[in-house]
């Protein structure tokens, strides 16, 4: 019984049932499967996030992205006339996490591939595409450099997923494919 | 010493010494009342992520989300987790406790760090979530609370350490220690581990939050808060599957399959589990891939092995005893003819399902690398520890409080007729709450968050109508759940306070039709806990297969790597990243 010691002193030796012999190896086989899935999908994948990241001063990133937004302004939008950003495509884009604001608004080419660069200038905020579904984590400090390539055009929302606050629910951004 | 300290439960046949008898009861009670506050609070919440309801306003909605994780993930399970460790120590090895008089200083520090941070919530300044990311400022006795805490529970698990090493000394049982409390130890010692992870990070930030440290690094803060913040889920897990093969020889006096394979799928969890605390992290800053793929696989999956094991050894061993009982037609006859009416089965086995079929899966689909980028902080988070937390642990501890309450408390189960009924409601309750979170976090909707319509924004964004459809119904479960977990705290508080004696020749499963007869503190040293006797039919005993089990490990196995494959197709279907 599981309640008392086992029978045998040296339980250690003592045979398997059959079912469960079968089952480990058929988990263990699954469960490799599962690991190498993931070095897979680096090399054949077309969905993997870069680990290019950098430490940077919240004043540094800051200047960085407004250099961008001050030389590809194409427009402005909202009450708060928030810049709508066209960076040359391959070039490098910086959308800024604050509280509580996605900044700029960014106008991407379909099927042409950026640099995007995202950091937090206060608090930890989550970066979230939808409805395309991408979800990566920001950090105050931190500066990550990802390679995207939208596919299909639209209007894209970025919702913040971190609570950062009381006006976490009022951190909406904007990206345009065309 | 000749004072008789140790009282024979008649039927269940276990020793309870007074002193462990109390502290047990402390830590069970103590863990209660916060499952009541933490689950009212959880009401709140589902009720205002329900659209339409939408009930508390965000800074209460914030509010009452932080204490919520705190009050159930840390106090309710490790109070809880205390008293099993008394159990599976003084009660199961029939050993005094090691200093009971330090044991209940662990129990005063638990009690006082807890109540400090559920203050720091009442006073509104330290709505930072259960994670407290920094440099997110929360009052210092938040953090204070939970270091004090913290210091409680270690105490407690070195107290249960000094009851092993008694227990030995007294040669109070023979050969190895028993299944269960191999289980706790591994539980113990993961418990140790996390804690001092805790300690690492909560200290320097209890003194950034004071002034005297003037910058935490929020990676390395995340990096080592989730060495605490998941390992401590990994103690749940030992400490359920501990109760899962508790119950499965209370009820059915089931032996493991193997004690080889049961006790070496525990030994993966301490060499494994800790590596979790990466799939936290794994849309961070910082860290390279390959540091990503080895930690947040555990190393290739070897503790998702451990517990895929448990899944099959568990169930099997029930299998195996009722078939030796003669339930032998079919498949699944053992399964049909169990005691479906009995809460603390029907508590164990629902825990087990869902803990495998829907927390195993998700979490580990989620945790894999690439696939995370569809996943991260989306409410299909809590949707998956839903199923491994308040359905696999809650569930499971509340199953074996309906063992605790005639055993160790002396009372008769009140209410039997809704008891019966309680683990289903609060299945059914969590099973919409969770399926359709992790419907809704599939289309992206965030986890922590007051208002999907955006209706204060500058800007607009709108979800799929199915998503937010998907959070009416996930509401509505939440709300069902909350009945059910309300009634389980009726059921025991009311059991504790109106129950019916059990000191003169009651019943142990009165309420559910098994017997048990009278106990007093009337034995100085217990009989030695002999080993399990060795079966007679056949010389290897291995005659009897668990076929059925066998049958629905496989169901299971297919189940996960269907999912799997359906996440690697959405996840292709993202933009290009690189």
């Amino acid at each position: 019984m599981s309640l008392t010691p086992p029978n045998q002193m040296i339980w250690w030796k003592e045979p398997i049932h059959r079912i469960e012999v079968t089952w480990i190896i058929l988990a263990l086989s699954w469960c490799l499967v599962l690991f190498l899935w993931m070095p897979y999908w680096h090399v054949f994948g077309d969905q993997n996030l870069s680990s290019e990241s950098y430490r940077i001063k919240p004043e540094a990133f800051e200047a960085k992205a407004k250099a961008m937004a001050d030389q590809y302004t194409v427009r402005k939008e909202t009450k708060m006339e928030i810049p709508v950003v066209k960076p040359p495509p391959g070039s490098d884009v910086y959308l800024v996490a604050r509280l509580w604001q996605w900044w700029p608004i960014l106008e991407l080419e379909k099927d042409k591939s950026y640099r995007l660069h995202i950091s937090s200038l206060d608090w930890q905020h989550g970066l979230s595409i939808q409805p395309v579904n991408i979800n990566v984590q920001v950090l105050p400090g931190y500066e990550v450099v990802m390679n995207i390539t939208p596919n299909q055009a639209g209007e894209y929302g970025v919702v913040c997923n971190e609570f950062c606050g009381i006006g976490h629910h009022t951190m909406l951004g904007k990206i345009y494919v065309k | 010493m000749a004072v008789k300290m140790f009282r024979k439960c008649p039927d269940s046949g276990l020793y309870f010494h007074k002193t462990a008898e109390s502290l047990m009861k402390a830590h069970a009670v103590l863990g209660v009342v916060y499952l009541l506050i933490g689950g009212v609070l959880g009401l709140l919440v589902a009720a205002t992520r329900a659209p339409g309801i939408h009930l508390l306003s965000a800074e209460a909605f914030y509010t009452a989300l932080t204490a919520h994780g705190t009050a159930i993930l840390i106090y309710w399970i490790i109070f809880f987790e205390m008293a099993v460790l008394y159990f599976a120590s003084s009660t199961l090895l029939r050993c005094r406790p090691a200093t009971p008089g330090i044991g209940w200083i662990g129990f005063l520090l638990m009690l006082i760090g807890s109540t400090m941070s559920m203050v720091a919530f009442a006073r509104g300044n330290s709505s930072v979530m259960f994670t407290s990311y920094v440099p997110m400022p929360a009052e210092p006795i938040f953090y204070l609370g939970l270091i004090l805490f913290a210091v409680g529970a270690l105490i407690g698990c070195f107290v249960f350490l000094g009851t092993l090493v008694i227990a030995k000394r007294e040669q109070t049982y023979d050969g190895s220690v028993p299944l269960v409390t191999f289980g706790a130890i591994v539980a113990c010692v993961i418990a140790v581990f996390t804690i001092a992870s805790g300690a690492a990070i909560l200290l320097p930030t209890f003194l950034w939050s004071v002034g005297l440290i003037n910058n935490i690094d929020p990676a390395i803060y995340r990096l080592f808060w989730w060495g605490m913040g998941h390992s401590s889920q990994q103690i749940n897990v030992s400490a359920h599957v501990a109760i899962w093969y508790a119950i499965a020889a209370i009820l059915f006096g089931a032996k493991p399959m193997s004690e080889k394979v049961s006790r070496g799928a525990f030994l993966l969890y301490i060499l494994f589990l800790q590596l979790a605390s990466a799939h936290h992290l794994l849309v961070d800053a910082g860290l390279s891939a390959s540091w990503k793929v080895f930690n947040t696989s555990y190393a290739m999956y070897l503790a998702v092995l451990a517990s895929m094991i448990h899944g099959l050894t568990v169930p099997g061993a029930i299998e195996v005893a009722q078939r030796k009982k003669g339930y032998t037609n079919g498949l699944f006859e053992w399964l049909r003819k169990a005691p479906w009416g009995n809460p603390v089965f029907s508590g164990m086995f629902l825990s087990l399902i869902v803990f495998g079929f829907i927390g195993g899966i998700t979490g580990v689909v989620m945790g894999t690398e690439q696939i995370n980028l569809i996943i991260h902080n989306t409410i299909f988070v809590p949707g998956h520890f839903h199923a491994t937390v308040a359905v696999g642990t809650t569930l499971a501890f509340m199953a074996i409080t309906y063992f605790l309450i005639p055993v160790l408390f002396r009372r008769e189960v009140i209410m039997p007729g809704l008891a019966k009924w309680q683990p289903y409601i609060f299945t059914a309750g969590m099973l919409l709450l969770i399926l359709f979170m992790l419907g809704a976090g599939t289309l992206g909707v965030p986890r922590r968050h007051w208002d999907i319509n955006f209706a204060d924004a500058a800007m607009q964004y709108q979800f799929a109508g199915s998503a937010i459809a998907m959070m009416g119904v996930a509401g509505m479960g939440g709300i069902l759940a909350a009945v059910g977990g309300a009634l389980f705290c009726l059921i025991a508080v009311g059991s504790l306070v109106f129950g019916k004696r059990l000191d003169q020749g009651a019943s142990l499963f009165s309420s559910f039709g098994l017997p048990m007869a009278d106990s007093s503190y009337t034995v100085e040293r217990p009989d030695r806990l002999e080993r399990t006797p060795v079966e007679s039919s056949g010389s290897s005993g291995h005659a009897v297969e668990a076929k059925g089990t066998f049958v629905l490990a496989l169901v299971f196995l297919a189940s996960f790597v269907v999912y799997f494959f359906i996440n690697a197709k959405y996840l292709s279907s993202l933009w290009k990243l690189g």
